[in-house]
């Protein structure tokens, strides 16, 4: 008992200095959630929630934007993620089983090029990638932002699957092979529901990443009936001659929901992800 | 059965090969012919042999303006970073309760800060009317906005980055419950102190985390696009006219896509050049276990 109460005290002035980090890394959070129910002339003044909270902050903001409300952008959002995300999760599915499972000629040599081009800057491939997408007749569409996905979804998801894929013991393709299985059959019935976990941490990734993806939004879509949220915000702090905080504050906390859902749903999937591979999330 | 394997293999990994054909080496390759053309979208351009990169250099002081920003931006924003993770980690690393709580909260900002949602909230508690600028006010800092002022906006942009220490910090854990307990056991008994303990143990085995870490960081900041270019737009007095917000008005502002496209290449071999620097200082600074500490 004594033993417990002085191991306690001693854990004392890490858990408050844990504890006052936090409530600095939290406040501008909360002060968000506060500001996003305030007035303009309030959102100045010292407390964090108002006396009287505006509720009408989220139904004004929500149709805001002339034409088309933020139903519409998230309906848009949601229709890019939801084709990005299978594009990641299967076209990279394939890619790792490729690397880890088959010994092919050159199979080193192609995935020191994978990751290689991890290294290689956006800003050096993204003007021609823009004129290429521009001959196809693609620019103002999603094809630019979804298409990429399908082409093995990026070096880190395959290197994440790869590690994965390579824990299984190989007896179990061996025996599967026996009995008769294709490749694409161990592939598909054997190794894909054994790395699910795996595939449900590409699937997060790639749902954060795309949803955060702001910079291949910004380039490819230019009609407001396309715009995903992120574009629908900017949209909407430049287009007011005064801004309304208290609207676009509360509009910006909506679009974060999603993403925040997403992490606590999958917390374990998330942090194991970054701490095996380094991934930046 | 070779040749099977073979065929198989290529097809497996054939989502890829196209993808790295089309949409990397292709577009790659196309960019370094851009930067030595005057090409813009509208028109086709013409061959002008090295004068992009000439121009950059002598003759354009976005180029260096933009460039000296970015270098700033990346020398304080990178390491102010690392060294909260890296606190922060090794006080969480103490088994103490709560820890994936506190891990929780603190991860938090890493998983929304680069989203525009962040970059408005940003602009509002930094500028005129936010709350940091009448906290200043209370003592006595009036009419202080930091957004705005050409003096401090970079600094809002380098804090903003500073905030999201918690995939960093994670990187971090993860290293630190690497480091075996007996090398801890092992030098107490020689009598090391827990602060000689801190940097010999502790700092050297985390050592190749921390420059894995750093790599991470410094490959992404030289490329910060998104926040400058909503909180701030590059200015006040282009204070934070960081290099990619310079790079894409050159490309899909004034669809210079010949100059722009030099500028990308520069930027490439900035991010490698630093990159390479890092690993040739690291053999002096990082630790492998594999090669037994030399």
């Amino acid at each position: 008992m004594s033993s417990l109460k002085r191991m306690k005290n001693r854990n004392l002035p890490t858990h408050i200095i844990l504890i006052l980090v936090c409530v600095v890394m939290i406040y501008p959070i909360v002060w968000w959630l506060g500001a996003s129910l305030k007035t303009n002339a309030e959102m100045s003044l010292p407390g964090i929630f108002p006396n009287d909270p505006q509720w009408s902050n989220y139904v004004k903001g929500w149709t805001a934007i002339p034409d088309y409300s933020f139903t519409r952008f998230f309906t848009n959002t949601f229709i890019i993620e939801l084709f990005s995300v299978a594009g990641s999760v299967a076209s990279a599915s394939l890619v790792a089983f490729g690397f880890a499972r088959i010994s092919f000629k050159y199979s080193k040599l192609w995935f020191a090029l994978l990751m290689l081009t991890m290294m290689i800057p956006s800003q050096v491939i993204v003007i021609p990638q823009y004129v290429m997408f521009f001959n196809l007749d693609w620019i103002n569409t999603y094809l630019p932002i979804i298409v990429p996905h399908f082409f093995g979804g990026g070096g880190f998801f395959v290197f994440l699957l790869v590690q994965f894929i390579r824990s299984i013991p190989r007896e179990l393709d061996e025996s599967a092979k026996i009995d008769g299985c294709t490749t694409f059959g161990i592939y598909y019935r054997i190794i894909m529901p054994l790395v699910k976990p795996a595939l449900v941490t590409v699937a997060i990734y790639s749902f954060l990443w795309t949803w955060d993806d702001f910079f291949q939004q910004l380039l490819y879509i230019n009609s407001v009936e396309k715009f995903t949220v992120g574009l629908a915000l900017r949209l909407f702090m430049d287009s007011q001659s005064t801004v309304e905080w208290g609207q676009m504050l509360s509009m910006s906390l909506l679009s974060i929901i999603p993403s925040v859902i997403v992490f606590f749903l999958a917390q374990k999937q998330f942090i194991e992800g970054i701490a095996t591979t380094g991934l930046k999330g | 059965m070779k040749s099977y394997a073979n065929i198989t293999g290529y097809l497996f990994i054939s989502p890829f090969l196209f993808g790295f054909f089309l949409l990397t080496l292709y577009p790659a390759l196309q960019s370094l012919y851009f930067s030595f053309t005057d090409y813009s979208l509208l028109e086709a351009g013409s061959w002008v042999g090295t004068d992009n990169y000439t121009r950059m250099f002598t003759a354009d002081p976005n180029f260096a303006k933009s460039l000296g920003i970015t270098f700033t931006y990346v020398i304080f924003a990178v390491p102010l970073k690392l060294l909260f993770a890296l606190l922060v980690a090794i006080v969480l690393n103490k088994q103490i309760k709560g820890m994936s709580f506190y891990r929780t909260i603190m991860y938090l900002p890493s998983l929304i800060g680069g989203s525009i949602a962040v970059a408005v909230l940003w602009k509002n508690i930094f500028g005129a009317e936010g709350f940091i600028s009448k906290l200043l006010a209370l003592i006595g800092i009036e009419n202080m906005s930091l957004v705005t002022n050409p003096d401090t906006a970079l600094s809002t942009l380098v804090l903003l980055q500073a905030w999201q220490f918690g995939s960093a910090m994670i990187i971090f854990l993860a290293g630190l419950k690497q480091i075996p307990k007996e090398l801890y056991e092992a030098s107490a008994v020689d009598g090391a102190s827990k602060v000689r303990q801190f940097f010999s143990v502790t700092l050297t085995m985390l050592s190749p985390v921390i420059l894995f870490n750093l790599i991470l960081g410094l490959i992404g900041s030289f490329q910060m696009f998104t926040q400058a270019f909503i909180i701030t737009k590059g200015g006040p007095l282009k204070s934070t006219y960081m290099y990619a917000l310079y790079l894409y008005e050159k490309a899909f502002g004034a669809f210079q896509m010949g100059y722009a496209s030099a500028l990308a290449w520069v930027l490439l071999l900035i991010i490698a050049a630093a990159t390479a620097l890092n690993f040739a200082i690291s053999k002096y600074w990082v630790f492998y276990e594999s090669e037994g500490g030399k």
